[in-house]
């Protein structure tokens, strides 16, 4: 086929755990459908990918006004409360609130994902200025991260890329 | 809803291609199918993903089981799955095997 292949691009700018999946899922899709994939990942979202966060990515119900106790079972639309968001442990709480709802539709956890996605050709590449800014390098990424790269760079890897900022 | 002749037997087939009744599928329009994809001869490895989608499918309304499940299932890695069915796997797995396309996102 003379024709290029279609090649989908996403900016992971988000640190949250529900931030983290919108790539995950698309890009897995993506791969299985035989499209190109390549993230690159910046300010937050360098914690998708950094050896000591990845593990360890939140969900923090303060100020979200979509996570209601209807997930806990609680029917109607009764939000938690912000005040109570505030307590000690109730990100916790709703971080592992999450991460069991993710598990029951079979999603694997952020870092099987991701490799999961780096052993279908998925391309992942970090912001350099992120990079920078926080003081990371190549070896406080998780496997698969092929470089540091400049947003120019970026653009460069992505031409002719359909392009998605998270 | 359309038929086609694939390896000397007609299929019926949806317009993505898919057949449409797994019951209809055998080995030769496997390789037929394959051979339309610009796949090589099937190995047995191969025929190892395509035999646990056969029957996982039993289970999925006649769907192609999702990638993760194939590779859970069989013990065949992620990396090993895009050499085998490069391109596309999730859609080559389940034209090949004669099943719909997986339902599932993972």
């Amino acid at each position: 086929m003379a024709e290029e292949n279609r090649h989908i691009a996403f900016i992971c700018s988000k640190g949250s755990l529900d931030m983290a999946y919108p790539a995950l899922v698309m890009g897995w899709a993506a791969l299985g459908n035989g499209i190109d994939v390549t993230i690159f990942f910046t300010f937050w979202g360098m914690d998708m990918i950094s050896e000591k966060r990845i593990d360890h990515l939140e969900i923090a119900p303060v100020a979200n006004t979509s996570m209601k106790m209807g997930m806990m079972g609680v029917p109607g639309n009764l939000g938690i409360p912000n005040l109570m968001g505030v307590v000690p442990g109730m990100t916790a709480f709703s971080t592992s609130l999450m991460k069991k709802k993710m598990a029951e539709v079979g999603a694997p956890p952020v870092r099987e994902y991701l490799q999961m996605l780096v052993d279908g050709g998925a391309k992942l590449y970090a912001c350099k200025m992120s990079a920078d800014m926080m003081g990371l390098q190549m070896e406080d990424f998780v496997e698969g991260v092929i470089d540091v790269v400049t947003a120019g760079d970026f653009m460069d890897l992505t031409d002719g890329a359909q392009m998605l900022f998270i | 809803m359309a038929t086609r002749t694939i390896a000397g037997k007609e299929v019926q087939v949806n317009d993505e291609g898919f057949l449409t009744d797994p019951a209809e599928w055998n080995k030769d329009i496997a390789i037929a199918i394959a051979g339309e994809e610009g796949m090589g001869e099937l190995t047995d490895a191969h025929w190892k993903v395509v035999d646990f989608c056969r029957d996982a499918a039993g289970k999925l309304n006649g769907k192609s089981p999702t990638l993760r499940q194939i590779t859970t299932g069989t013990g065949v890695t992620t990396k090993e799955l895009f050499v085998l069915f490069p391109k596309g796997p999730a859609k080559k797995v389940a034209r090949i095997a004669g099943l719909g396309k997986p339902e599932g996102c993972v």
